[in-house]
């Protein structure tokens, strides 16, 4: 697969060579951010709030075994059934042996960036069985193909004429319809039909509360209400890290969620599921596949705070201008590039690098996880363990060096300037990535140290 | 009050006027400015990409040269950031700590130490102002669109006591022009992109100079201007700041 070996500098790259479509990304992603700025600076309390909310993910990710064993005594006192995966892969058997014990072959599943994570399409797909994705956006990238560039707005890279296309290949429309209220009628009446004939429906998990053994499920579409409430069968796969305390501390996060994601003040439906209504079963799959790991990383546990909002990658210049399938792994943007390293190291070594620290991915994020300082520190790690490619580190070596000395400095800096200067070419060529879209600096006749040490002759 | 002047390299290099008009500024105010000879590098570079291990030469000649300053003044939020956050020394761990508490980016040197009320420049041409990210969000140089906070801008204040000058408004107030350090170059796509957005914003409201108060992030919007051949020039705050035209 391309997307394995390329990194996110090429990835990007790629992107790039349509800069009329890099602009459109670019402006769809900011409007969602302007929506953002607009409906936060109508709470006088945003900051607090979201102090607030940091404060009480970190109670839960200090306390998370005790909130998790108090979480799955009271779901299973209500008849839920639940489950533990230690990674992906158990995820993934838990969810088919499920599946098989109810001799289906069909599931609806409504938006999981956990399932994502885990590929359990991929995997059921391998095993006969065939995942109808019910939200909108992903079913559209489902068609395609390929996997959501976003984790709010999985289809966000495609413009509504490509999505007419794929309709009329997959869903029968009529040829070069590109009617925003056509499509979505259209897959509507497709996913009815999903819906009133599946057996077991997936759902993720955007919050589960400790004190109840409930979990709450949010949607913009209700389509995992629709999903859930018709189907025999309904499981949930859930991050273990997606507990709050008690229920009262949901208010804080459905104000936050939606404000941050979309502009919205709070999702179209917040639904609650507590217990499997008579004659239905539901699982509850509970999955670690890394984050007690990234929980014993000092510099990285905030991390596990995310409630997947998706806001620091709309505020992202470089999401926003490579698009989300540059960064080659599930949650995309600078959220993923602090997650996906924790994951694996070698095949994502690239992502903290995606970032030009200007850190406002840090200031929109509702639960304040300091995004960007964290990038920073992954580079140290990743490097350390000698991630980066081996002429870097020998270039890096050569620099620190001759800063090191004033000497060597002041030698090297004449030296620069003078290539400039007599022997442009030896910098102004393909092999200077500087050069490919930007002039190099004039070279000054004399450097600051140079005009000081005459000008200034007294010290 | 002794300021030690701190000339970040590529600006001793390839931008002297910016350190030269910095130098002025702070001597026109009455300050007792000295630049050290043998100072080279804050160690950034190496740090952002992920080699901060290698910056105990810098880390050392850094502390050497600055840490019998009242204050140490540099045009640059970026460099100021890198020293304040990431200056260390194992072998002398409350020096290096002291010596970072001393850096101060130029602007803010002006308005909350020296508390500057008025200058004596003018500059009668329409300006851009760039908020470079390290100096906006990392110092807190302005406020930030992202937060729910006052507004305040420390350089955007000083801009407006320059004479003649016509300050205009950008579409998107604090976006990240795509330098990034060693990001220009590893993800040169990305960031050329990046920088010709920037540009433009400026462009489209008819600037004639781009200023901002880190060099770098005006170095890499200079290339592409000049790139695209345009008359639209950077300039760094300082040279505004001081220039008497």
């Amino acid at each position: 697969m391309e997307q394995a070996t390329k990194d996110h500098a090429e990835l990007a790259e790629i992107f790039n060579r349509d800069e009329e479509r890099v602009d459109w990304h670019d402006e769809t992603l900011w409007w969602i951010r302007q929506k953002r700025d607009k409906i936060t600076h109508q709470l006088p309390e945003w900051e607090s709030l979201r102090d607030m909310a940091s404060q009480i993910k970190f109670n839960v990710l200090s306390n998370l075994s005790t909130y998790l064993q108090q979480f799955e005594k009271q779901a299973l006192a209500h008849g839920i059934q639940v489950h533990w995966a230690a990674d992906a892969k158990e995820h993934n058997e838990i969810v088919h042996r499920i599946l098989t014990e109810n001799q289906v072959k069909q599931m609806v599943k409504s938006k999981s960036m956990l399932t994502e994570e885990c590929h359990l399409n991929e995997y059921l797909a391998t095993h006969g069985i065939e995942v109808i994705d019910s939200d909108l956006g992903e079913r559209i990238v489902q068609l395609a193909g390929e996997p959501p560039s976003h984790i709010v707005l999985p289809c966000i890279h495609k413009k509504k004429e490509e999505i007419g296309d794929l309709f009329h290949m997959y869903l029968g429309t009529p040829s070069n319809m590109a009617d925003p209220q056509f499509l979505t009628e259209t897959a509507r009446g497709s996913l009815r039909e999903t819906f009133l004939t599946r057996k077991v429906a997936l759902t993720g998990v955007n919050f589960a509360i400790a004190e109840t053994g409930e979990f709450v499920v949010c949607t913009n579409e209700g389509n995992a209400d629709m999903g859930a409430h018709l189907a025999d069968v309904h499981i949930a796969s859930m991050g273990i890290e997606k507990l709050l305390p008690e229920r009262k501390h949901l208010s804080v996060f459905l104000r936050l969620l939606t404000r941050s994601a979309t502009g919205q003040p709070i999702t179209t439906y917040s639904s609650h599921f507590s217990k499997p209504r008579p004659g239905q079963t539901m699982h509850l799959v509970l999955v670690d596949n890394g984050r007690s790991v990234q929980l014993g990383r000092k510099d990285f546990r905030n991390s596990l705070k995310c409630i997947r909002c998706g806001a620091c990658m709309n505020t992202c210049p470089v999401y926003r201008r490579s698009g989300g399938h540059s960064y080659h792994t599930a949650v995309a943007g600078p959220i993923g590039s602090i997650l996906a390293p924790n994951l694996d190291m070698k095949k994502y070594a690239d992502l903290p690098f995606a970032s030009t620290l200007c850190g406002s991915c840090s200031n929109v994020c509702p639960v304040k996880i300091d995004i960007h300082d964290q990038l920073y520190k992954w580079r140290q790690v990743l490097m350390k363990e000698g991630y980066g490619p081996a002429g870097k580190k020998l270039a890096m070596q050569a620099m620190a060096f001759t800063l090191s000395s004033p000497t060597l400095y002041h030698g090297a800096g004449k030296m620069g300037r003078l290539t400039l200067k007599y022997m442009p070419f030896a910098v102004n060529n393909k092999l200077n990535p500087w050069y490919k879209q930007r002039d190099m600096p004039e070279p000054p006749k004399q450097s600051f140290g140079e005009w000081y040490a005459e000008n200034r002759k007294k010290k | 009050m002794k300021v030690g002047l701190f000339i970040p390299c590529y600006v001793d290099q390839f931008y002297p006027g910016a350190a030269i008009a910095t130098l002025q500024l702070l001597e026109k105010l009455g300050v007792d400015v000295v630049y050290p000879a043998n100072q080279t590098c804050c160690g950034q570079p190496m740090a952002n990409s992920g080699f901060e291990h290698l910056t105990g030469g810098c880390n050392e000649l850094f502390i050497k040269n600055f840490s019998d300053f009242d204050y140490i003044v540099a045009p640059s939020g970026s460099c100021v950031l890198h020293v304040r956050e990431h200056l260390y020394d194992n072998k002398q761990p409350e020096k290096a700590q002291e010596t970072a508490h001393k850096v101060w980016e130029l602007t803010s040197f002006l308005t909350d130490v020296l508390k500057v009320e008025s200058l004596p420049s003018k500059f009668p041409h329409r300006v851009g102002m760039h908020q470079s990210c390290h100096g906006q969000r990392g110092l807190h140089l302005s406020s930030m669109t992202e937060l729910v906070a006052p507004d305040f801008s420390k350089p955007g204040s000083l801009l407006k006591m320059v004479e003649g000058i016509d300050l205009i408004e950008l579409d998107r107030k604090d976006e990240c022009c795509g330098f990034g350090g060693t990001f220009c170059v590893t993800e040169e796509a990305v960031s050329a992109k990046m920088g010709k957005d920037r540009v433009a914003d400026h462009l489209h409201h008819d600037a004639e100079y781009i200023t901002g108060v880190d060099m770098s992030c005006l170095m890499h919007m200079e290339g592409i201007l000049r790139r695209q051949g345009s008359k639209v020039k950077v300039i760094h705050i300082a040279e505004i700041l001081n220039s008497e035209l």
